[in-house]
């Protein structure tokens, strides 16, 4: 610019830019452009909105507390008392058929997963297979980061640690015989959790990657004995360790257990008699959480979610409503420049 | 023993003596003093202000001095050290961003500065060492070096001037770098000095450096062979000044006085006091709000956290338990520690990036002035300059102009007009002239036709010819074209014919102040030319073509206070004459009274049509009466201290009893659209105080051509005549007036509405309001101090409810005191002062806004001012365009920051709630950091650049929208409360919103779930393209560079958002976005949720603008009418036909 000036001194230069004279659009909102425009919105909400709400109205949800805190639950016994490998059940009924397929959600309440500590205390490059960091996990992963002797934990961290470990198993009681309901365990967790952010180490057999490391203190099992049956669910891959290692975003939450797409029970569940039976193991007492398991299909829009509909059907209606109350406003003054 | 307190008197106090002594060319003395060499410091100028080794702490330390840095810095620190929710990165980046953008541009301001310094310092420039040219660099030269320069050559330091090429011992400068003035002065050599130099032996003595480039004081003592010391004085005339440029002289020897960082020009360097804006001031208030906000979060944050950790299992349940050093540390230190969490987690609601957008749009803003081919005058091929940004938007809200009269409202273009010698008048104008018939009342119009005796017309000549510092101009090429030009004027304008003088003569003269060459060219055409000036002889050439010489003895220069100057002269005859011209206040006490009579009345007729009027006298002085004034001139000006006072005494001395001759007219005209500027800025609300040094009567005629009065103005007079009206003391009398007219103009008057000149077409009784110098000497500074403020008071609104103010025979001081009265009284408007001479620099200076106008005054004004413009005229375009587009940009620019932010850090607020308060943030740190920089920084700064929500040509017709704006009007608080109730609204929308609709987080058609990184994406996602829509809103002005940064923008966002989530970052520790926007783009509920929660935001924005739509062009046509109504009013003012053309001035500004 500097150099411009010395060419021609001093003369400002004659463009549309510098006199400020870009050519401009200069929106203007007459009635005549808002009033149909808000008409069309609100129609176009109200129709989305209709259809959100039947959508959501059609689909079935059955949810149903396990945690055991009444004396007449059959879980009470696993409640209060601290024993392993306690087994309780839920009986319920289902009265019409349960379209499939059917989705199976594990829900906690007052379970704060999205807490900034909790959330913090992972390593996410120790779950993409780095060996270096089985040796010496990261220091974010505290308290969870070494066992008392000093041995590195894998997985670290608290989320890894709290992993939901109630299993469940779904009984349909047809004339006294109780017939086991198929689980399907995969596709419950993102596509790129399972494929890409998560990883086992590449050492065969797995356990030996885990030598001179010690599984987390509240599991049971190592993390690579989470699926015996099928390898390519096995350590960091276990689908249901995926849907717990991504964390909620609300205190109540709900996660994907299992889908229900296979047998006969493909096309959902008929209506009958089921049991589900609990190895009830997780507890949430402690801090006055609550268990809820969760039946479910889903449509287009996910599971079910009045809210959206209602919003909808609401604000479009409220264009709609207010798009009038202009037309008589300006009806009534007819402003002179709205052509 | 003697040596040492020699020592000390010489070297150890040198700092704190008053004088210094210089050894011309280092030579010691056959004095028996021991010669210590005075430490002086060396010639480098060192403009810049970082070495390589010190750039970084220092520039550091500079900008953390910065209240907003040294924030960020802290919340940095904080992030650092204390445990906290988001990484330092997110507020160390951008601070890092900010410090770094602003170290490189001040580190290469720096480096030119270096650059300039080193070419200064290490030009090569002669010295004369041991009677040898020797070259050395500029830097090396040491005081009391004999410097030699050439022509076209800047001095390298400040030079007492020894000797010159030309004969008669002058030589010609220009100060152009300096103040701007182009025009030749003369300095003189000190006299009797040797042709020789290398046989000079002397010193000088002289004050300490010190900035005022007019001021200098000095003595050389020359020794020769053993004989008394001889003594000379020096003055500003003997000094160059370093930046100054030799002119017209071939070479000159000069020796160093002041060098390096002492001399004139690197003492002046200091920059100017910075000015802050209303605007300024606003944000700083909202931003203690903000502050607040910010503080109280945190603490309710703190509170709740505590309080609901209290309740069992909830501090520590078993799957989130603490750590070993967690658990150890004192209770109130977490408190403490968590606080400042919060505090580092909330602290993006008082951005960084304001400051930086600001800092651009002021700066980039700018432009559009000096680009603005509207500002272009091509008769001095100049626009405007802005001297600083920071007060754009401060053009926008001006209330009060106080304006200088002479080259401001006129032309300061002199013409001479008549004079009168012996009460005759001489008009060189035809007799046609409309003025006589207005005259003829006058007494001695009819004695147009008789003369004065030709004795007395030719003495009268002669002390035009004589009287003056004026130079004949060499160089003649330029002149010629210039002259050439004139030609053309002549032929377009015949009417003027007689007015301009023929082209060759146009050419000749040099002087600082137009109406001396007016004056010189007016004797020109009786017969009398003036030839020049050499070596101390003044040639003239009179009527008979004879060539007179006068010795020119003494010039008693010009200066304010005394509003006159003399010339003692001696002619051939051996006569000595003082000549003296000046303000007729000043001379009719110093001349016989029986002469004044015949002149006054002339003179006050000259003063009503609006002309600049002089007395001439002269006096015979006797031989005796010459030697004691010769004495007494010479002895003060030897004098070292005091010189000014004591000069001041001589010539109220010698300038008594003199023989008045005659007086002189001259006529300056308006400025171009002057009366329409003033129309239109009273139309626009603002008032006009006219601020001069001039006579009344000139004055006020020059406000009714404005326009500033009109016919049916009742003026209110508080002058030095009103005061003595009743032959009381002028205090009581002072009382009773300013009772009075607050009673008709304040009392009576019906309650003032917006916009003081609205009243006028109404029908309501106007008022102007008029006071003098002395008068306001009285109200500002009354005996007692109640009194004062009373006076002050009542003063003050009379002022305000007068639709203009002419304030005549002002002291530039007091021109900055009104200024600062105003500026401090109630309400405190905002003030500007426009002028372009240098008495009008200290109001430029007082006032909120300083203009200059880059008139024939010189530079003073201009380089002083905050902006300055060619034209008076351009400052309706300036105030009512410019001025109201940048304060609603940058007013706009303000409070959608502020809420942006607000609606940015609100979710992130509420998630506490849901999250155990425990600093979870709700984005993630790349969106927390990306957010100001890259999001949603860029349409703002456009919008603030380029909108025009009215256009300019609309602008300008309808002065009246700018009391639109007045008073800080975007920036008041029930607007801030709106933006801030805006934000809050924003913010609770879109935060329940996504919490409404993670009722059930399983939001995409294969069953899966949203974690909270989904949650946090999808507020996001809501509130940068809401934020950004919203300033589309408000955007009425789109041109393709509005489009191309607001749609860029929200592509830009989903773009990185792909990217930034597409990778496995190896950097991170954490990979927590990964694929959360591409999955959340896959769920149709998000994309529901997201655009339900944009337009529910948006719509009552919608509303209001279509609400309000309607209303602002249909008030826009009502005002149009009425301002065509006020426009077609205003000209009827009968006075002004006679006084179109007239105008006039201050005989103030002789020199």
């Amino acid at each position: 610019m500097v150099k411009e000036k010395k060419k021609s001194p001093d003369r400002p230069d004659n463009t549309a830019f510098t006199q400020q004279r870009l050519p401009a659009w200069q929106p203007i909102l007459s009635a005549g452009i808002v009033i149909p425009g808000f008409v069309l919105i609100g129609l176009a909400f109200i129709g989305i909105g209709v259809g959100l709400f039947i959508t959501s109205r059609d689909i079935q949800v059955l949810e149903m507390d396990y945690t055991g805190t009444e004396a007449s639950s059959d879980c009470n016994k696993c409640a209060i008392t601290n024993t392993k490998n306690c087994m309780c059940s839920l009986d319920f009924n289902i009265s019409t058929l349960f379209k499939g397929p059917v989705f199976f959600y594990y829900g906690l309440t007052n379970y704060f997963q999205n807490h900034r500590r909790y959330g913090v205390s992972r390593d996410d490059s120790q779950l993409y297979g780095d060996l270096t960091n089985f040796k010496d996990p990261s220091t974010d992963c505290k308290p969870y980061r070494v066992d008392s002797n000093g041995k590195p934990i894998v997985p670290c961290g608290a989320v890894a640690n709290s992993m939901f470990n109630d299993t469940f198993k779904l009984y349909q009681n047809v004339n006294g015989q109780r017939n086991l309901v198929p689980f399907d365990g995969k596709g419950i967790a993102w596509w790129t959790d399972y494929n890409v952010k998560f990883r086992n180490p590449s050492v065969e057999p797995l356990k030996n990657a885990f030598n001179d490391t010690v599984k987390p203190l509240f599991w049971t099992r190592a993390v690579y004995e989470l699926d015996f049956s099928d390898p390519s669910n096995n350590g960091f891959l276990n689908q249901d360790f995926l849907v717990w290692m991504r964390r909620a975003a609300l205190p109540n939450f709900r996660k994907l257990y299992r889908r229900i797409t296979e047998g006969d029970y493909k096309e959902g569940l008929p209506a009958g008699n089921y049991t589900l039976e609990i190895s009830y193991n997780y507890p949430v007492l402690r801090f006055d959480g609550r268990k809820k398991v969760v039946f479910s299909n889903v449509s287009w829009m996910g599971g079910k979610n009045d809210f959206l509909g209602i919003a909808y059907l609401v604000i479009g209606s409220l264009c709609v409503v207010m798009s009038m109350v202009m037309l008589i406003v300006y009806a009534k003054f007819k402003f002179p420049e709205d052509n | 023993m003697l040596r040492r307190s020699l020592n000390r008197l010489l070297g150890g106090d040198e700092r704190r003596v008053d004088n210094r002594t210089i050894y011309i060319g280092h030579q010691s003395f056959p004095v028996n003093e021991a010669f210590i060499p005075p430490k002086f410091c060396d010639n480098r100028i060192v403009s810049s202000k970082y070495t390589v080794w010190n750039f970084l702490p220092k520039n550091l330390f500079e900008q953390f001095r910065r209240i907003a840095n040294f924030y960020f810095l802290i919340i940095f620190l904080v992030q650092v050290i204390v445990d906290t929710p988001t990484s330092p990165v997110t507020s160390g980046l951008p601070l890092f961003f900010v410090i770094t953008v602003t170290a490189i541009k001040q580190g290469y301001e720096d480096w030119l500065r270096h650059k300039a310094d080193r070419e200064v310092n290490k030009s090569t420039v002669k010295v004369l060492e041991n009677g040898e040219e020797t070259s050395k660099e500029s830097e090396k030269i040491k005081v009391g070096d004999i410097v030699e320069v050439t022509e076209n050559d800047t001095f390298p330091c400040d030079l007492i001037l020894l000797q010159s090429s030309r004969d008669d011992g002058t030589c010609f400068v220009t100060t152009a770098s300096l103040d701007g003035e182009s025009n030749h002065k003369t300095h003189y050599t000190v006299p009797d000095i040797e042709r020789d130099l290398q046989s000079l032996s002397a010193t000088i003595e002289c004050e300490q450096p010190q900035p005022d480039l007019y001021k200098f004081n000095g003595r050389m003592h020359i020794y020769k062979n053993d004989q008394e010391p001889t003594v000379r004085s020096l003055g500003p005339e003997n000094l160059l000044l370093k930046g100054a440029t030799l002119k017209n002289t071939q070479k000159i020897c000069g020796v160093a006085v002041y060098t390096g960082m002492e001399t004139k020009m690197a003492l002046n360097y200091q920059g100017k006091s910075q000015k802050r804006s209303v605007v300024e001031k606003s944000i700083n208030a909202f931003l203690l709000v903000y502050l607040c906000i910010l503080v109280s979060k945190a603490l309710v944050c703190t509170t709740l956290k505590y309080v609901w950790q209290n309740k069992p299992g909830q501090d520590e349940p078993w799957y989130n338990e603490k750590t070993q050093k967690e658990k150890d540390t004192n209770l109130y230190l977490k408190m403490f520690t968590d606080f400042l969490s919060f505090m580092v987690l909330f602290n993006f609601i008082i951005p960084v990036s304001m400051y930086v957008t600001v800092e651009m749009q002021k700066f980039l803003g700018s432009f559009f002035i000096t680009w603005d081919k509207d500002f272009f005058d091509p008769e001095i091929q100049e626009g405007a300059l802005v001297n600083t940004s920071d007060l754009n938007e401060e053009l926008g809200q001006v209330e009060y102009i106080f304006t200088d009269k002479t080259g401001t409202l006129t032309q300061n273009n002199m013409e001479f007009i008549e004079c009168c010698i012996d009460g005759f008048q001489y008009k060189h104008r035809g007799a046609c002239s409309e003025l006589d018939g207005f005259c003829v009342t006058d007494g001695p119009v009819n004695k147009l036709q008789q003369k004065a005796g030709r004795e007395r017309e030719e003495l009268f000549l002669r002390a035009l010819c004589l009287c003056h510092t004026v130079q004949v101009k060499e160089s003649t090429e330029q002149a010629r074209s210039q002259g050439e030009d004139c030609i053309d004027q002549v032929d377009g304008l015949p009417v003027e014919d007689e007015a301009l003088q023929p082209p060759q003569e146009e050419r000749g003269f040099i002087a600082s102040s137009p109406d001396e060459i007016a004056l010189v060219k007016g004797a020109m055409r009786y017969g009398f030319t003036f030839l020049g000036l050499e070596s101390k002889t003044m040639k003239i050439l009179n009527r008979n073509k004879d060539v007179e010489m006068y010795e020119l003895l003494h010039v008693l220069n010009f200066d304010p206070v005394r509003r006159r100057m003399s010339v003692i002269v001696r002619s051939r005859s051996g006569d000595t004459l003082l000549f003296c011209k000046g303000a007729d206040s000043s001379i009719f006490p110093r001349v016989r009274q029986e002469e004044v009579e015949r002149i006054r009345m002339h003179v006050e007729r000259n003063a009503t049509d609006g002309y600049r009027t002089l007395c001439v006298a002269y006096k015979h002085l006797s031989e005796e009466e010459y030697a004691q004034a010769d004495e007494g001139l010479r002895e003060a000006r030897l004098a070292l201290q005091d010189r000014e006072e004591k000069l001041m005494a001589v010539y109220n001395q010698v300038e008594t009893g003199m023989n008045l001759l005659g007086a002189t007219a001259v006529e300056d005209r308006l400025q171009e659209e002057a009366a329409e500027t003033m129309e239109a800025l009273q139309g626009a609300g603002m008032k006009v105080w006219v601020l001069t040094g001039d006579k009344m009567e000139t004055a006020k005629s020059t406000c009714y051509a404005c326009g500033l009065f009109q016919k049916r103005t009742e003026l209110l007079e508080l002058t030095v005549r009103t005061l003595e009206d009743g032959g009381r003391k002028r205090e009581d009398r002072l009382h009773e007036l300013l009772s009075e007219y607050h009673k008709k103009a304040v009392q009576d008057a019906p309650p003032v509405k917006a916009g003081g000149s609205r009243g006028r077409f109404f029908g309501k009784q106007d008022y102007g309001f008029i006071i003098d110098g002395p008068s306001l000497s009285i109200v500002l500074s009354s005996s007692s101090e109640s009194n004062s403020n009373l006076y002050k008071n009542l003063f003050l609104q009379i002022c305000q409810n007068c639709t203009a103010v002419l304030c005549c025979r002002m002291a530039p001081l007091q021109k900055a005191q009104i200024v600062k009265m105003v500026k401090n009284c109630k309400g405190s408007p905002i003030t500007l002062s426009i002028g372009d001479g240098a008495n009008d620099v200290s109001m430029i200076l007082e006032a909120h806004v300083g203009i200059g106008i880059k008139g024939k005054e010189g530079r003073q004004a201009v380089r002083n001012s905050d902006y300055a413009i060619p034209k008076l005229k351009h400052l309706k375009k300036l105030l009512l365009a410019h001025g109201h587009l940048y304060y609603v940009r940058i007013a706009h620019l303000v409070q959608y920051f502020f809420y942006k932010n607000l609606c940015f850090i609100l979710p992130q607020f509420l998630y506490q709630f849901f999250c155990g308060y425990s600093q979870q943030p709700l984005y993630d740190a790349a969106y927390l950091t990306m957010y100001n920089i890259c999001f949603t920084s860029m349409p703002i700064l456009a919008y603030s650049l380029f909108e025009q929500h009215i256009c300019i040509e609309f602008l300008l017709k309808n002065a009246n929208l700018y009391s639109e704006v007045a008073k800080n009007a975007m920036l008041r608080w029930e607007l801030f409360l709106y933006w801030t109730l805006l934000g809050v609204f924003h913010g609770l929308v879109f935060f329940f919103g996504v919490r409404f609709l993670f009722g059930n987080p399983a939001l995409q058609d294969n069953g899966q779930v949203f974690g909270n990184w989904s949650y946090g994406t999808i507020v996001f996602t809501v509130l940068v393209f809401t934020v950004t829509l919203k300033l589309a809103l408000d955007t009425r002005h789109w041109t393709w560079i509005n489009h191309f940064v607001i749609w860029g923008s929200l592509a830009f966002y989903v773009f990185f958002s792909f990217f930034w989530g597409g990778i496995i970052w190896p950097f991170q520790k954490h990979q927590r976005l990964y694929f959360v926007f591409a999955n959340m783009l896959s769920s149709v509920s998000a994309w529901l949720v997201i655009i339900l929660l944009i337009l529910l935001s948006l719509l009552p924005e919608i509303l209001l603008v279509v609400l309000r739509k309607p209303r602002g062009p249909y008030a826009r046509k009502k005002k149009m009418v009425q301002s065509s109504e006020g426009g077609l009013q205003s000209p009827r003012s009968p006075v002004r036909p006679l006084l179109m053309r007239t105008f006039s001035d201050e005989s103030s500004t002789v020199i």
